[in-house]
């Protein structure tokens, strides 16, 4: 409770700072534009219906990229933690990719699939593919090798001891993986967005650019930040609640 | 018979040191019903017998019969249970007793029944929802122990499960599992290097010689059960086997000194 205080009470602070500094003038405002002029750009954008046609053509890349990278990066996992042979290989390699930025991939996504959708989705993936293979192969790797024994001993075979046990048990690792994974999944679209502007959210702050509409610019970046701290605080923080409520672990605070 | 060890010889081969013989041309049959102790000093290859039979292991050469029938793989006939109880976070009380069922598919509807009979059994129908965390050490072997009860195999294969526990709790499961054993009529194999503890529980107590380990001695306990850790005539039992199990631990130990002495 006492936090929540004190987290409002530095927000109006910060919006006050705002106002006063947009007030004196020392910056004209089209460089430095009040709070007020941040809104009223997100309620005309909502109102002429653009926001919310860039905001939903972002989300579906993402839905879709995400989903791909879901798919793929947790079956990557399971064969890189289960099998020796592919973690010493392939395992190398993905190491050594995460050494690149996922939006360095767009110059070779633009000449595979041209400027298309498909371009900004491909760069979504690579950023979000191996952080969520590298989690769910770490999570795997960590399962006690006593849940296996325990679970075979009462009779747990084959495709049963990977979705009772060996994918359970490597859980709490495998959302940690997939939170990171969105995060850098998020990042990776708002880049591709903004050097190949095909409509989308990242678009719309190259327009406020181009137009030199600071307000604008300002407001797309405040509605990035809203999105992401949204899917955080729905989705990826109510199950990491519920996970460590189930494994007795420390809740963080 | 219901189970036969026959002439089992089991060497585990290190990349760095000399390989160790954990089991040496040891055989001994299991009846029916019977409440068996495997005694040794630590490094015996109690565990390693115990993975053996419950096909986890495989032996170099030797055999296991189970009615007859050799043991080549896991089994639900037997089912073993290890001193970490091994229980799965992921689930409540009731879905991890319900796991081996659950794997061959019953619906939870039939195994109803049998789950509130060993929770009850075990004294935890009122924790059937309660997390692994939630529960103390000697719930949680006690939830193992209902998880491997609920199988209803033959055979019962425990490897020092109480060794962790503290005095009370496990005198408080040593009561139990003899009453449960009494219930059920399992055949029951039991790992331990508490001379006290496998004179309480044992109808035979199977002392193992340090490694490698050969059957030393086949200690019949008679006495009257249910048993108790201060029972004045099991106190003269364990005096008797006590000393014979010292020479293997001192054994073991020489042999430990001597693998020093030439590493060094």
């Amino acid at each position: 409770m006492k936090n929540w205080l004190l987290r409002i009470g530095f927000y109006l602070l910060l919006l006050a700072a705002w106002e006063i500094l947009a007030l004196v003038q020392i910056w004209p405002s089209y460089i430095f534009p009040s709070p007020g002029k941040v809104i009223l750009s997100i309620w005309n954008g909502f109102a002429d219906g653009s926001y919310p046609l860039a905001i939903s053509i972002s989300l579906r890349r993402i839905a879709i990229g995400y989903g791909i990278s879901l798919l793929l990066g947790i079956t990557l996992g399971v064969l890189l933690g289960r099998i020796q042979l592919i973690q010493k290989t392939l395992g190398s390699l993905l190491l050594g990719l995460q050494a690149l930025p996922s939006v360095c991939w767009l110059p070779l996504a633009l000449l595979w699939f041209g400027l298309s959708d498909k371009a900004i989705i491909f760069v979504v993936i690579m950023g979000a593919v191996l952080s969520i293979s590298l989690a769910t192969a770490d999570g795997i790797r960590n399962t006690p090798p006593l849940f296996l024994h325990a679970a075979k001993t009462m009779g747990a075979a084959g495709f049963q001891l990977y979705f009772r046990v060996i994918l359970p048990a490597a859980l709490p690792s495998i959302i940690s993986g997939m939170k990171l994974g969105w995060s850098f999944a998020w990042r990776s679209l708002m880049a591709g967005e903004l050097l190949y502007a095909g409509l989308g959210i990242g678009y719309l702050l190259t327009m406020g650019r181009e137009l030199n509409d600071m307000s604008q610019v300002i407001a797309v970046m405040l509605i990035i930040v809203l999105i992401g701290l949204t899917v955080d605080f729905l989705i990826f923080a109510p199950i990491e609640r519920a996970i460590r409520e189930r494994w007795g672990l420390q809740t963080a605070r | 018979m219901k189970l036969s060890v026959r002439s089992v010889y089991k060497t585990f081969h290190h990349s760095h040191r000399e390989s160790t013989i954990a089991l040496e041309d040891l055989s001994f049959d299991v009846q029916a019903g019977e409440f068996i102790c495997l005694l040794g000093p630590s490094g015996c290859g109690k565990t390693t017998l115990l993975n053996i039979i419950a096909g986890l292991d495989k032996p170099d050469s030797g055999t296991v019969l189970m009615d007859g029938k050799e043991i080549t793989g896991p089994g639900r006939d037997r089912v073993e249970i290890f001193q970490e109880p091994a229980l799965f976070p992921w689930l409540n009380v009731l879905d991890n007793v319900a796991f081996g069922l659950d794997c061959i598919g019953m619906p939870r509807k039939k195994q109803a029944p049998k789950l509130g009979q060993y929770l009850r059994m075990v004294g935890l129908s009122s924790f059937r929802k309660a997390y692994m965390h939630e529960l103390s050490g000697g719930m949680k072997q006690r939830v193992a122990l209902a998880r491997a009860l609920a199988i209803e195999p033959d055979i019962l294969l425990m490897d020092e499960p109480f060794a962790a526990l503290d005095a009370q709790t496990r005198d408080m499961l040593h009561a139990e599992l003899q009453e449960i054993w009494a219930k059920t009529g399992k055949t029951i194999l039991f790992v331990t290097h508490n001379v006290r503890e496998a004179l309480v529980l044992g109808d035979r107590v199977l002392l193992l010689s340090a490694r490698p380990g050969r059957l030393k001695r086949d200690f019949r306990c008679e006495l009257p059960r249910p048993r108790h850790i201060e029972d004045f005539a099991l106190i003269e039992a364990v005096r008797e086997l006590l000393s014979d199990l010292r020479e293997e631990v001192l054994a073991a130990q020489q042999k430990e000194l001597e693998h020093e002495k030439l590493a060094a």
